[in-house]
């Protein structure tokens, strides 16, 4: 049982919780995950982690309350625990100096970018990270990407904060106009990652995405997780879960993760109805 | 004396039209008198080889003697001196090629039911309320940690415990158990029996911590410098796929993974518990082994109208258990044998619709010494399937060896052990089970833990006398 320490809604929907976790949080390093059942009945639900705190032993993550499972974790409050909570997960980001290095973030994506900005800024990098939502409320954690990178570039779908359209519309123009980077890192919801990949890939730009697939022991063991990459297959929760997005088997990706949506909304249905 | 009878008193067991409706237990074990008919089978051989042929030693004759008494008290007290888990080991240990194999009774008929009485005595103390705890042991002062709360770890665990050390338990998962909980199914083995035995455990002293990663949040050296000695049992890893066409579709599992959220996940109370399996109606299992048994028969439990294993030898070179063979056909699953899948064909949404198969002969005799099957030309076959699951193994969990760089490695990445002691190349390091070995049986695992737990009280005792 792993206690919460606070939990609350940072934009619309997307949640940052904070728990008590301190053998993670000695442990942890960006880029890692965390593995959550929220209680008895839920899933597995792996999730990034976005900051640590080693002197006080908390960890923090942030999510989408979006499924049944991530449904549960918004509900619970400060001092409430949560049933199962598993880390430091994944290989951590390689953290050396490239030179100028390019954060995207989106939706979980923005806290999953912060431990990277900081850690590459800590290293001597020219970091810049691009921060994406639909408008500029969806957007947070806007200062401390900005005290962690040397700049902070958004992107909104109504064009209410910087840019008007998407990450990866803004990261093209960026690169169009001749912005040159080391290497490019990019957070977030799959169809995003996949569509930095294309946008980076005719610059030879070495792109390196966060892949969230569907996992159950995420040390390991199931299987369920496997991706291909380079004709190969590999397991995102031991070989990653970072991958080289010029050489994903995107269409399996994005098929592989649409597996269970019927059963999700099932599951959805129930629970918004009361029953557990 | 009384005639002895050829065969084994018969375990009752759920009719198989019925149990494939339900995920209880198949046999519902014997009754008093049934275990002490059974007993008086046992001829009580003076020089008995069912002790040799069992990897802990059990003795065998002297509880079943107890039983012909009805003396069940004794004769638990007696199993349990040598093997802390008779309710599992009663139910999932292979009989029939160990301590059953060796029975004199067997030469010409049935052996006696060794794995039955077993069974009986386990769930007899279990039905009496609270479980006796033998008289602690007097402290060693020693700590030894267990990785993994498996069959290898937990057999380690109780009898180090026994010996007077003080004994902590990692587990990665949310449940302890391993194999025993993520893998086998309910209908074989309950889960709550899995539960007791640890229970047992912890009351004898063994601490259990659920969650914990190792090799991630704590490194092998880092548990050295709070322990005298470490046991790896971190069991199976990335599962074993066939790498043909296809395999990546959408309804096709690892077995690991069906298992898991069969079992662990408890997919089958779906929607209460919230992890989804796909039901298919055609089920496709490729393997031979005991996990495809499960898999094929949990599939059946799912609804599916047709389960059918794909195995590319036939029937006699099977490596499952003629028992786990026998209730899968019970219950229907069909064999297709002498077969092997070439490519699995999806639909437009990648879902997987079809398994092409090549049909194949038996040639001559491998190293394994069975005859290796050989591709037929131009004789593939299609059938209609929407899940399929490859139950083929896997290789061992690769986290330790992976986050331990001084530990040595075999070629599939298992953790190399000394067969007398459990030993691996660093220093206070013991291994056994799955990631010593690779896939194999739940009491070979066990076998492993005690071998260990006998190297590691060896050295720790050295150890402390040096210092």
């Amino acid at each position: 049982m792993t206690r919460i320490i606070d939990r609350f809604e940072i934009a619309p929907n997307v949640h940052a919780c904070i728990v008590d976790a301190k053998d993670i949080a000695r442990k942890a390093l960006p880029g890692q995950f965390v593995i959550i059942i929220p209680d008895e009945y839920s899933e597995r639900t792996p999730i990034t982690i976005a900051d640590w705190d080693p002197q006080k032993g908390t960890v923090t993550f942030i999510f989408l309350d979006i499924g049944s499972s991530t449904q549960k974790l918004a509900e619970l409050q400060p001092g409430d625990e949560i049933y199962s909570f598993t880390g430091p997960l994944g290989q951590p980001f390689e953290i050396t100096k490239f030179g100028t290095v390019g954060l995207v973030g989106g939706c979980y994506g923005i806290g999953g970018i912060y431990p990277a900005a900081r850690a590459f800024k800590e290293t001597g990098n020219t970091v810049i990270c691009y921060s994406e939502a639909r408008s500029q409320f969806l957007l947070y954690w806007n200062d401390k990407l900005e005290e962690a990178a040397d700049e902070v570039r958004y992107a909104t779908t109504d064009g209410s904060l910087g840019y008007k359209g998407h990450a990866h519309d803004l990261l093209e123009q960026d690169l169009k106009s001749g912005m040159k980077y080391d290497i490019l890192l990019a957070v977030g919801c799959t169809f995003m990652m996949y569509r930095i990949s294309q946008v980076t890939k005719p610059y030879n730009l070495k792109t390196i995405v966060s892949m969230n697939p569907i996992m159950i022991d995420g040390t390991g063991m199931c299987g369920a997780c496997r991706i291909e990459v380079d004709n190969t297959t590999k397991f995102a929760c031991v070989d990653g879960p970072h991958f080289d997005g010029h050489k994903i088997n995107w269409g399996l990706i994005l098929a592989r993760r649409k597996a269970y949506l019927e059963e999700e909304i099932i599951s959805k249905e129930r629970h918004n109805y009361g029953e557990s | 004396m009384a005639k002895v009878s050829p065969t084994k008193t018969p375990m009752r067991e759920q009719p198989a039209a019925e149990r494939i409706r339900n995920y209880d237990e198949v046999p519902f074990g014997y009754s008093p008198e049934e275990a002490i008919l059974e007993a008086k089978r046992c001829l009580m051989c003076k020089n008995p080889k069912c002790i040799d042929g069992c990897p802990v030693e059990i003795d065998i004759p002297g509880f079943i003697q107890f039983i012909t008494e009805k003396n069940f008290k004794d004769g638990i007290t007696l199993l349990k001196e040598k093997n802390i888990l008779p309710a599992i080991c009663g139910r999932v240990c292979p009989q029939e090629e160990q301590c059953e194999k060796e029975c004199i009774l067997g030469v010409k008929n049935e052996p006696v039911a060794i794995g039955r009485l077993e069974r009986f005595l386990a769930d007899w103390e279990a039905e009496q309320g609270e479980i006796e705890l033998p008289p602690k042991p007097k402290s060693t002062g020693k700590k030894i940690v267990i990785v993994g709360a498996g069959p290898a770890g937990i057999t380690a665990a109780a009898d180090l415990v026994r010996l007077g050390h003080k004994v902590d338990m990692f587990e990665a998962l949310h449940e302890p158990g391993g194999v025993l909980v993520y893998g086998i199914p309910e209908f074989r083995l309950p889960k709550s029996i899995v539960f007791r035995e640890i229970h047992y455990l912890e009351k004898l002293g063994v601490r259990l911590f659920t969650d914990q990663v190792i090799g991630k949040i704590k490194s092998i050296d880092e548990l050295l410098k709070e322990y005298d000695a470490v046991f790896l049992g971190t069991g199976a890893g990335l599962p074993w796929f066939l790498n043909v066409a296809g395999e990546n579709l959408n309804g096709i599992y690892s077995a690991n993974e069906y298992l898991t959220r069969a079992n662990l996940m408890k997919a089958y109370l779906f929607p209460t518990y919230k992890t989804p399996i796909v039901k298919g109606k055609r089920v496709a299992t490729v393997g031979g082994g005991n996990v495809a048994m499960d898999c094929a028969r949990t599939a059946l439990r799912l609804g599916a109208e047709k389960s059918i294993i794909i195995y590319r030898r036939s029937r006699g070179e099977m490596p499952a258990r003629d028992e786990e063979i026998h209730h899968a056909e019970e219950e229907g699953v069909i064999f297709q044998l002498l077969s092997n899948p070439a490519a699995f064909h999806g639909d437009e949404n990648n879902w997987v619709r079809e398994v092409e198969c090549i049909r194949m002969k038996l040639g001559e005799p491998d190293d394994s010494g069975r005859r290796r099957p050989v591709p037929i030309p131009d004789a593939n076959f299609r059938m209609p399937i929407d899940v399929a699951i490859i139950a083929i193994g896997n290789s061992p969990n690769p986290l330790i060896p992976s986050t331990t760089p001084d530990i040595e490695t075999g070629k599939w990445g298992n953790i190399i052990t000394d067969l007398e002691t459990g030993k691996t190349s660093k220093p206070g390091v013991f291994a056994g089970g799955d990631v010593a070995t690779g896939a194999a049986t739940v009491i070979l695992a066990m076998g492993a833990g005690k071998v260990a737990a006998r190297g590691i009280h060896e050295y720790v005792m050295k150890k402390g006398k040096k210092e």
